[in-house]
């Protein structure tokens, strides 16, 4: 008797780890990618926390006397010291790194989760249906990828009347959900022939409900691998547009404003402590959540897990 | 073979129609024409109106849009606000340098790829495998317009090997040796550039591709026959892991030439994708028009291209 009871307990123990446990072994494992995400929290709770304290007003106020302060002069003007110098305009260049980071990490999220919305939505929708309303959403994904994308927001941008941080997300998520939409078709394509989804389809299971309550939750760690790599891209995507002078409104600072400057070659040669602190700043989120989002898609991987 | 091909063909005539519909609309939405720039107190405003009737800009969009495409497809694309010149002959004149820097870019990403993808498959998990899996990690994570300022601020301007901007100097002869090797001068940083981060994709996908290939039956096959393992290598698993790389190129080469606006900002290289910046700048909107269209018909060909080519590598392809 007692060794059954043994035996049980055994067999309950050889469970398999499943999501979070996963992860978190998975990260465990690997130093380097608890170490990204330990530089990754503490950049946004420094942006986060450091935006609430600043005053964006006084940073963005013009004061002619700074131009171009070199780092760790005293302003005499704001009457504070310029820990990382001054642009043109005589701006701090550390305030508006603080809010530039906080608008770009905001807006490639909040992009992140639009473009996510629509792209895994209308994927799946695609896939399980598959037929005329594949074929038609596949027609308009097909459209879209071949055009110079790129291109046509700049376009966009300076053709939409009162533009706004809003237009901007929205343009962006009207371009950026075509990818999503095909890589998430072709797994909802494959997942729909399963049994599970032909016994939920027998017992009368409502189609919106084999879809997003059954079908999605099987695909929620490509979801979740696909949504940190997105992040990522989609803040470089939002600061190469605003560098170029196509993205963020000019009201609006981004990491990519900052950058921005250094198309002066003046700038971009003399005065690093206004384009460099904003590029480190970026490549170092890049890569943080790259390799995150590597590690998270290794632990959704049973044949690359590490832990 | 060719039922393929012309099959492509068919299909892709509605794409054209439905981009071109599309573009004509967006020209549309912007704001002013080609007389905008008459408008002045001197000018009787009655005047302009009949110009524009004249033009037939008051005729219903289908009739234009009709007009339009049929000046395109003979190369008219109109005349230029700023410029006053055709718009094929400018865009022509830059497209030749985006081509130029194009092809170099590809050049130098076959030339890193191939044998980093390849070597680091071979020898999974060696050191050199290790370098390269870093260095692949690098060019996926990094935006390139960073990677680029940064390698114009090291070696632009702070060692000063190579020029800061510009297509060629302005004191050499066409037509010369000097040439050549002035306008490779120009052309060689934003190359490496954008090669640095167009390796990431190949890159990956062969050393992937080599690692697979090893364990599968026709290498077990090989080596039973008593084939040297590096023959092996050579003959059988890197052929077979580099031709699909081949059908790449035509993807490769319009994605270079549609993203090329970032590098030749930073670069201030004269392609079109300055181009394009510029002409958006000033709201030069013939020319925008024009180059959308013109890259959305090349992405067309290159897609083509890269199906037709991988249909005569792969011949499974062929089947559907």
């Amino acid at each position: 008797m007692a060794k059954e009871k043994k035996v049980n307990e055994n067999v309950q123990e050889s469970v398999p780890p499943m999501g979070m446990t996963m992860i978190a072994r998975e990260f465990k494992k690997d130093k380097l990618a608890m170490f990204s995400l330990a530089v990754l929290v503490i950049i946004l709770l420094g942006v986060f926390i450091g935006s609430v304290i600043i005053n964006q007003d006084q940073i963005m106020r013009v004061s002619i006397f700074d131009k171009y302060a070199a780092p760790g002069t005293f302003s005499t003007t704001n009457n504070t010291t310029f820990i990382l110098g001054a642009d043109e305009g005589g701006r701090d260049v550390f305030g508006q790194l603080i809010i530039g980071a906080r608008n770009s990490i905001l807006i490639g999220f909040t992009i992140t989760i639009v473009t996510s919305i629509i792209g895994v939505g209308l994927g799946i929708v695609s896939g399980y249906y598959g037929g005329a309303i594949d074929n038609i959403l596949m027609r308009i994904v097909d459209f879209i990828m071949i055009l110079p994308i790129q291109m046509i927001i700049i376009v966009f941008v300076t053709i939409v009347p009162k533009y706004n941080v809003w237009s901007f997300i929205g343009i962006m998520s009207s371009f950026y959900w075509v990818g999503k939409a095909r890589l998430f078709r072709s797994k909802a394509l494959s997942e729909s022939r399963r049994d599970y989804v032909s016994a939920s389809k027998t017992l009368g299971t409502s189609d919106f409900k084999i879809m997003f309550r059954e079908l999605m939750p099987n695909l929620s760690s490509l979801i979740i691998t696909n949504l940190t790599m997105n992040f990522a891209a989609n803040i470089g995507i939002e600061t190469t547009l605003t560098f170029l002078g196509f993205g963020l409104p000019t009201n609006v600072p981004s990491l990519g404003t900052l950058i921005g400057y250094a198309s002066n070659g003046d700038v971009l040669s003399n005065k690093t402590w206004i384009w460099l602190p904003a590029s480190v700043l970026i490549l170092v989120m890049m890569l943080s959540i790259n390799y995150v989002g590597q590690a998270l898609k290794r632990s959704a991987d049973a044949r690359q897990r590490l832990g | 073979m060719w039922k393929t091909i012309l099959r492509r063909i068919i299909l892709m005539i509605p794409q054209v129609i439905i981009l071109s519909i599309f573009i004509f609309l967006l020209a549309q939405a912007m704001p002013g024409d080609p007389f905008t720039g008459l408008i002045n107190p001197n000018m009787d405003p009655a005047v302009i109106e009949k110009m524009r009737e004249a033009a037939g800009l008051n005729d219903p969009w289908h009739i234009q849009y009709i007009r339009w495409i049929g000046n395109a497809i003979h190369g008219d694309f109109g005349t230029s606000f700023l410029y006053k010149l055709p718009v094929a002959e400018i865009i022509g004149e830059r497209a030749l340098n985006t081509i130029w820097l194009s092809l170099l870019t590809v050049i130098l990403t076959y030339l890193i790829a191939l044998p980093l993808g390849l070597f680091a498959g071979r020898y999974q998990n060696s050191w050199f495998d290790k370098v390269v899996v870093v260095y692949n990690f690098f060019s996926f994570a990094v935006p390139i317009f960073i990677f680029a300022l940064l390698t114009l601020f090291i070696f632009g301007y702070r060692l000063d090997w190579f020029p800061t901007t510009g297509s060629v100097s302005s004191d050499v002869v066409k037509g010369t040796t000097a040439y050549f090797f002035d306008k490779l001068h120009h052309i060689t940083l934003p190359a490496i550039s954008q090669a640095f981060l167009a390796t990431a994709v190949t890159i990956q996908y062969l050393r992937s591709e080599v690692i697979d290939a090893k364990t599968q039956d026709f290498v077990r096959t090989a080596r039973s026959k008593g084939v040297p393992t590096n023959k092996v290598f050579t003959r059988h698993i890197f052929r077979n892991a580099s031709l699909p790389i081949a059908s790449q190129l035509g993807y490769e080469i319009t994605g270079l030439i549609s993203g090329s606006v970032v590098i030749e900002k930073i670069f201030g290289y004269p392609g079109i994708g300055k181009l394009f910046i510029d002409s958006i700048v000033q709201r030069d909107y013939t020319v925008i028009t024009a180059l959308i269209l013109i890259l959305g018909i090349a992405t067309l060909i290159g897609t083509l291209l890269s199906d037709i080519i991988m249909s005569i590598v792969d011949p499974r392809i062929r089947i559907q």
